[in-house]
């Protein structure tokens, strides 16, 4: 054999060996595994909630009491524009001088769920503006009460339009799960940086990021097909 | 009250922590000023490239795309900033955001220019090769412009998105604003430079929130 081709061989083997471990993701397996399991609660808990209050939020907007939605307007831009790592960091080191110590997976559960909220608020305050101010009068001239018509004539077409963009936010925010990693919350990347800490070896961080597309590809994908579906734009 | 005061509006340590979380909003801008072009650029070759109508074109690119945007961002930092030594190859925290944020967003611009040249209308490059222009010509004068100015807003939200997520640089030890303001609150046990970053934050990104705001109420009133 050519020397060459052996160096090389040898080269793919000692890269094999180095990321893709056997041993090492067998051992570190559980961990990940764990990690996952922490990962969807914690994004299960940020959809449900995040997109949960946004909601109420831009219901309660739509009732249009000034001082009210200037608050509603200045905490939406406010957590629009923080990175959602200093959040973390801000409730997670900041709080305990405060009298609260907050874990990892809270810090990092109410920093997104927070931003979640802020960015679906916008989604679906921008949905109901949306609504042409005849549809309102029509609605009420038929005699339904104000809560009627948000709920039977304004939702139903507001929420079409928000799913696209929704959905998007959605995933880039449930992505940032991976940041409670700096608040030593144990989802997939903290399990998996330790691992590697532990055994001198990047294979376990080859298992996470294949954890996560496990997870978040078939997400994108149905994404991929909501969007197509109900186009933002024409 | 007093207490909360010293813990997070402490105006001593706020006059301490300044210079370091001074060069920390440097090291913030600096990193946006690298990281926006490279993802444009990236993203703007992906946008072209998906233009192509053959299918070993189109589905690797597809592919790409959604890989990048199923990856938390901060594990592909993870994996450059902690794997690749193990090749013998260390990049350093700078350069290692530089490429992380390049690929993650050459994704998110990609889409988003995409949807861009797919809405100006085919007859315009027809018009645009009619008078002579080449097919490069007329995607630079002709398409690329009415393709920007139309995903505009999507454009700017990606770029918000981008400036914060340079915040990620800490976990690599780039010395940005939160990185700086940790340091400062880990040697004060004191909140009061993490409230500064955040301020600080608010104040550089507050305008492009509050325009992208009108224009994404713009873009959808009277739909209905």
């Amino acid at each position: 054999m050519h020397s060459g081709a052996v160096l090389a061989v040898a080269g793919w083997n000692k890269f094999v060996e180095t990321f893709f471990n056997a041993q090492v993701m067998a051992k570190y397996l559980p961990d990940i595994l764990y990690g996952t399991l922490v990962t969807v609660e914690l994004a299960v808990l940020i959809v449900i909630a995040g997109i949960g209050f946004g909601l109420v939020l831009a219901l309660v907007r739509a009732l249009a009491i000034r001082p009210l939605n200037w608050l509603i307007v200045f905490v939406v831009d406010l957590l629009r524009a923080l990175p959602p790592l200093v959040i973390i960091v801000l409730l997670y080191f900041g709080l305990p001088s405060a009298g609260w110590s907050p874990s990892g997976f809270m810090s990092t559960w109410l920093s997104l769920t927070l931003v979640l909220m802020a960015f679906s608020e916008e989604i679906f305050w921008a949905g109901i503006t949306s609504v042409h101010k005849g549809q309102w009068e029509a609605a009420r001239s038929t005699g339904l009460s104000f809560g009627q018509t948000l709920i039977h004539v304004v939702l139903p077409q507001a929420l079409r339009l928000t799913i696209a963009p929704l959905t998007n936010r959605t995933i880039a925010i449930t992505k940032g799960t991976a940041l409670g990693t700096v608040v030593a919350l144990h989802e997939i990347l903290g399990m998996a940086s330790s691992a590697v800490s532990n055994s001198y070896n990047p294979s376990p961080l080859i298992l996470g990021a294949a954890a996560y597309l496990v997870l978040f590809i078939p997400v994108v994908v149905v994404a991929r097909r909501i969007e197509t579906k109900f186009a933002w734009k024409k | 009250m007093e207490e909360i005061v010293a813990n997070f509006f402490n105006a001593e340590i706020a006059t301490a922590a300044l210079p370091l979380v001074a060069s920390g909003i440097l090291n913030t801008i600096l990193l946006s000023l690298m990281v926006i072009p490279l993802g444009l650029a990236a993203g703007l070759v992906l946008a072209v490239l998906a233009q192509s109508k053959n299918p070993l074109v189109r589905w690797p690119l597809m592919a790409w795309v959604d890989f990048f945007r199923a990856f938390p961002p901060l594990v592909l930092l993870v994996l450059l900033f902690a794997g690749l030594p193990f090749m013998g190859l260390e990049l350093g925290g700078f350069a290692c955001v530089a490429v992380a944020f390049m690929l993650n967003n050459s994704a998110y611009y990609g889409e988003v220019l995409r949807a861009g040249i797919d809405s100006v209308p085919n007859g315009q490059i027809e018009a645009a090769r009619s008078t002579g222009l080449s097919s490069t010509q007329a995607m630079t004068y002709v398409v690329l412009p009415q393709a920007v100015r139309n995903v505009l807003p999507d454009l700017l939200s990606n770029t918000l998105e981008v400036v914060k997520l340079t915040s990620l640089g800490s976990v690599v030890a780039v010395p940005e604003l939160l990185f700086a303001a940790r340091q400062a609150q880990s040697t004060t046990f004191n909140a009061t430079p993490i409230v500064m970053a955040a301020v600080i934050y608010y104040a550089m990104l507050w305008p492009l929130v509050r325009l992208l705001s009108r224009l994404e109420n713009r873009a959808l009133a009277g739909r209905h």
